[in-house]
């Protein structure tokens, strides 16, 4: 699904990833730990293709495509879903109007017929049920006075509606209660599949409780310094990760 | 107004002063609301539009008035409003003003509150593209005897490149001591955290910036109908791919 070579990257002429490899399976939720500055966020920055995320070294193969000399958008329609730490607010865009535009410009990039407004509703109806966002928030503006509980939600929404073959997720268990952390947890585990991967990048051990990861690597310096099983979690939690790193 | 304004003349700082001369002299086009009536006006102009236009606009007792402006899709447009409003008028202005290539486009109002308890509320949006020129050159007076006014006026500007350029010049002028007077002004370019989100779940880019500048231009859009914004986004969405 995923094979991460080598990579290196920089950012504003700083070197973040120094030679980060990792390979992710169809099937597989890996999740990615690692103390502030590591370099988690930059890796999910630089598989989204976000401006200022410079690659300088490496390769990343997506699907059997060259990840990397893809534009964002496209990396979107080859099935790679990015959910943020901070998910934006964008006034005067209904959610609703967002998430069909999203759906049916990747759709269209894939080469497959767009969805019409009736099946897209269904689509969208049903996701927010199941994730326990109330469907009027739907068709308020993207994000806008939205809890940090809400607007992850709403990000595990727009992931079910797009589907994608490989979900980032980002820090997605910060700012949640552990309500919506269980509401979330399940939002992930639903998506798992034999077709699916996740990518998990999170701080603590608390989300692994809820979703558990087939493999967890410990990410200092922008290198993959450690990889083992689920229990590595809690070892890194009593231990810290410089004695694992160690 | 007869004389052919020059740099100096403030309202006309930011003209495009060959043009101006071309046009040169403007009759004032007085609209008058009687006391008591509802009066609403929408402009939207094209190529063949008067290049300036100048309106005395005077809102009688009670009386409301209502404009609605898309400026743009020409090389040199003015529009000026000069509003007087009596005791317990309203005047509500919603204007959307779109510059691309070279264009220079200038909304200048005045609102005169010279009666008590009167209401006026502006929202301009404007967006420029290219090597445009949009400027907003708003003045409200409250006379003394504008007690009980109660008055806003925002603008807001995004410059889709550094070619543009924006000029806001929000201006007060209050003589009476019981008012409620709200102005802003703001001049800025699409969000860049935004257009990444959008583009990161398959929005390509264009059209994210697209759906972003059009609902930037929304708020002046505010208190139509439907069926009245579906006609004028028509407009609008070719104005916006111009510019963009």
């Amino acid at each position: 699904m995923l094979i991460i070579d080598n990579l290196h990257a920089e950012v504003d002429g700083k070197p973040i990833l120094k030679g980060l490899s990792l390979t992710v399976n169809a099937g597989e939720v890996h999740a990615i730990m690692g103390p502030n500055g590591a370099g988690k966020s930059t890796l999910s920055y630089v598989l989204a293709g976000r401006d200022g995320y410079a690659v300088t070294g490496g390769s990343v193969t997506f699907r059997g495509e060259d990840l990397l000399a893809k534009e964002p958008h496209e990396r979107a329609a080859a099935g790679l879903f990015l959910g943020l730490q901070y998910p934006v607010e964008i006034p005067g865009v209904s959610n609703l109007l967002f998430l069909r535009t999203a759906l049916n410009a990747q759709r269209t990039l894939r080469g497959e017929p767009e969805v019409s407004g009736a099946e897209f509703m269904k689509l969208a109806k049903a996701a927010a049920e199941k994730l326990g966002l109330p469907f009027d928030m739907m068709k308020r503006a993207v994000n806008q006075g939205f809890s940090g509980g809400e607007k992850k939600r709403n990000e595990m929404v727009q992931m079910h509606v797009l589907k994608p073959w490989l979900a980032v997720l980002d820090e997605t268990d910060s700012g949640l209660d552990i309500d919506a952390l269980r509401v979330v947890s399940e939002g992930i585990n639903a998506m798992r599949s034999p077709d699916h991967a996740t990518l998990l990048i999170t701080h603590y051990q608390r989300l692994l409780d809820y979703v558990v990861p087939d493999h967890i690597h410990v990410l200092m310096d922008g290198r993959i310094v450690h990889s083992g099983g689920a229990d590595l979690a809690h070892k890194l939690e009593a231990e810290g990760y410089s004695a694992i790193a160690a | 107004m007869s004389a052919l304004p020059t740099r100096r003349d403030e309202a006309f700082r930011y003209s495009d002063l060959a043009a101006v001369a071309r046009h040169w002299p403007v009759a004032v086009e007085p609209v008058v609301v009687p006391a008591g009536e509802t009066h609403a006006d929408l402009i939207v102009t094209t190529a063949d539009s008067p290049v300036i236009r100048h309106l005395a606009i005077n809102v009688g007792a009670g009386a409301a008035c209502r404009y609605t402006i898309i400026d743009g899709g020409r090389d040199y447009g003015r529009i000026a409003l000069d509003v007087t409003l009596h005791d317990g008028a309203d005047f509500q202005l919603g204007c959307v003003l779109i510059g691309s290539a070279t264009q220079t486009i200038e909304l200048v109002t005045t609102v005169r509150h010279i009666g008590p308890n009167a209401t006026s509320r502006q929202i301009v949006r404007a967006v420029a593209g290219g090597a445009a020129t949009t400027t907003y050159l708003g003045q409200v007076a409250v006379a003394r005897e504008g007690q009980k006014t109660d008055s806003s006026q925002s603008f807001k500007a995004i410059l889709l490149n550094r070619g543009a350029t924006a000029n806001a010049k929000p201006e007060l002028e209050i003589f009476a001591d019981d008012v409620k007077c709200a102005h802003g002004a703001a001049i800025g370019e699409l969000d860049k955290d935004a257009l990444f989100y959008m583009t990161s779940r398959g929005v390509p880019k264009p059209q994210a910036r697209g759906l972003l500048t059009r609902a930037f231009l929304s708020d002046a859009l505010d208190g139509l109908d439907e069926a009245a914004v579906e006609t004028l986004d028509a407009v609008i969405t070719a104005r916006l791919e111009a510019a963009a």
